[in-house]
């Protein structure tokens, strides 16, 4: 098994690698690569990304990454990691409206308009940084053996809103309940950090590397 | 619903190796980093501080290799404070692994530096590490000052209008601790943690004073700390940090089980 973790220059990807070498098998190849041939020649793509939707959009264009990225999302198992889930949307609030890849439909929107932001009791921080809940909305074989409502390791001052409903895998509430997961054929994708998630983070990246792409449970 | 309390162990690192004798019987090597983190991670523990007190500066390096080390076997946040003086060695740290870094005094004789650092890797990787020390009299409102030098040396700065200033130049969290407190085991400052969580619109980690698991709640219930941390009950296994979980929640207070 090949699994390319693609790296455009947007976050730093020690831990993702090192908790995937973790859960991985010895005879799993991981590779940290920005080059689109390695990408589209791996078995599956886990693809993260921290920062600014604008600075992440311009670096997947400097490394002319947007069309191997593309069509590893349409073909084999695909896993969007914080950033990495954003940009597939159409578009981000961020940077004062930003074109994403447009895989699916709905935009990124940022908290401080749907919650109150400050440090009263009514009223939320962001990002929302910290540890949270994922009650989970499918049944799904990346949710395998974690149990509904874990903690998940979050930081982020944006979410995702897809217009289609049923995309939605997970919903974390914040003063708002948003979709923190999403899963669609062969993509699934999460707000929070799997890397930093403890052990129900651990499982989610070791059901990836055991999953076949498809959403429904064997 | 909204996010957990954090319970952070903080573990002091000296050239490498953790020191002020963590206790684990079960431990073959009590001054592995990667052996005690480890052993915090299968605890519950929420976040581990890393404090590097390694004073020649030539052994900075060695932390970095800590932290790397750590990262490959830890999967939870990590932070990372002391000396950091530069965006590069905040750049360095985060590369091997870190996800925060604590900023102290480069923060009190260059307040800019919080804003270059917030600026360069996100607001949400900058703790600023306050040491405050009660200064009112007996009869007067109560009133801290900032001190650096492990609380040896006053700065005349007003605590609470630090924190917001730190806030203000990009600060994602404050990890507040009271120099009277500290080393005391008779609890946090909790006029002081509550002052400064009620001003500031960011997180605010307790720490200074744990003796007991209800220090550990009050910090959050009558300190408002979003985080506590705590050394010494953890590491000379007075708690686990499971039981500090449980009796917090018993207290009503949502932790990660």
């Amino acid at each position: 098994m090949n699994i390319a973790i693609v790296d455009y220059g947007m976050g730093n990807l020690y831990s993702v690698a090192k908790a995937v070498e973790h859960v991985a098998d010895a005879k799993d190849s991981i590779v940290v690569t920005s080059d689109a041939k390695k990408i589209a020649a791996s078995d599956k793509i886990i693809f993260p990304g921290q920062g600014a939707a604008k600075d992440c959009m311009q670096a997947l264009d400097e490394y002319s990454l947007q069309p191997v990225i593309m069509t590893a999302a349409k073909q084999k198992p695909f896993l969007g990691i914080c950033m990495g889930m954003q940009v597939l949307m159409q578009m981000s609030e961020e940077n004062n409206g930003i074109d994403c890849l447009g895989l699916y439909s709905g935009t990124v929107k940022y908290f401080g308009n749907h919650i109150e932001i400050g440090a009263s009791e009514t009223s939320y921080k962001v990002p929302h940084m910290g540890w949270n809940v994922i009650q989970q909305q499918q049944n799904h074989p990346l949710w395998n053996n974690i149990k509904d409502k874990s903690y998940f390791y979050f930081v982020h001052s944006y979410f995702v809103y897809p217009e289609q409903p049923e995309l939605t895998a997970g919903v974390t509430d914040y003063g708002v309940a948003f979709t923190s997961v999403i899963a669609h054929e062969n993509v699934f994708a999460l707000q929070c950090h799997p890397e930093k998630s403890a052990q129900a983070g651990l499982q989610l990246l070791k059901n990836f590397i055991h999953w076949d792409g498809s959403a429904s449970i064997n | 619903m909204s996010l957990a309390k954090r319970i952070i162990p903080c573990l002091d690192v000296d050239a490498g190796r953790v020191v002020k004798g963590v206790k684990f019987v079960d431990i073959r090597d009590a001054g592995d980093p990667v052996e005690i983190a480890k052993r915090y991670d299968f605890e519950g523990a929420d976040e581990i501080t890393f404090l590097d007190i390694t004073a020649s500066s030539d052994e900075r390096e060695t932390m970095v290799h800590v932290v790397e080390r750590v990262a490959a076997e830890v999967f939870i946040p990590l932070t990372v404070g002391g000396g950091i003086r530069k965006v590069d060695d905040i750049r360095t740290l985060l590369n091997a692994g870190a996800d925060k870094v604590g900023i102290n005094t480069a923060a009190v004789f260059n307040p800019e530096f919080v804003q270059q650092a917030s600026d360069k890797v996100g607001s949400q990787c900058i703790v600023v590490a306050i040491d405050a020390k009660q200064v009112s009299q007996p009869n007067e409102p109560l009133k801290w000052e900032i001190y650096t030098h492990g609380g040896r040396k006053p700065t005349g700065l007003d605590a609470l209008k630090w924190a917001e200033k730190m806030q203000q130049l990009g600060a994602g969290e404050i990890l507040l601790t009271s120099m009277d407190r500290d080393g005391t085991k008779i609890g946090f400052d909790l006029e002081l943690t509550r002052s400064i969580s009620e001003a500031v619109g960011i997180p605010v980690i307790a720490s200074g004073g744990v003796g007991t698991l209800a220090h550990l709640a009050d910090g959050v219930t009558i300190g408002k700390a979003d985080a506590v941390l705590a050394a010494s009950i953890f590491h000379f296994g007075e708690y686990s940090i499971q039981e500090a979980k449980s009796y917090m929640a018993e207290q009503g207070i949502m932790v990660r089980r």
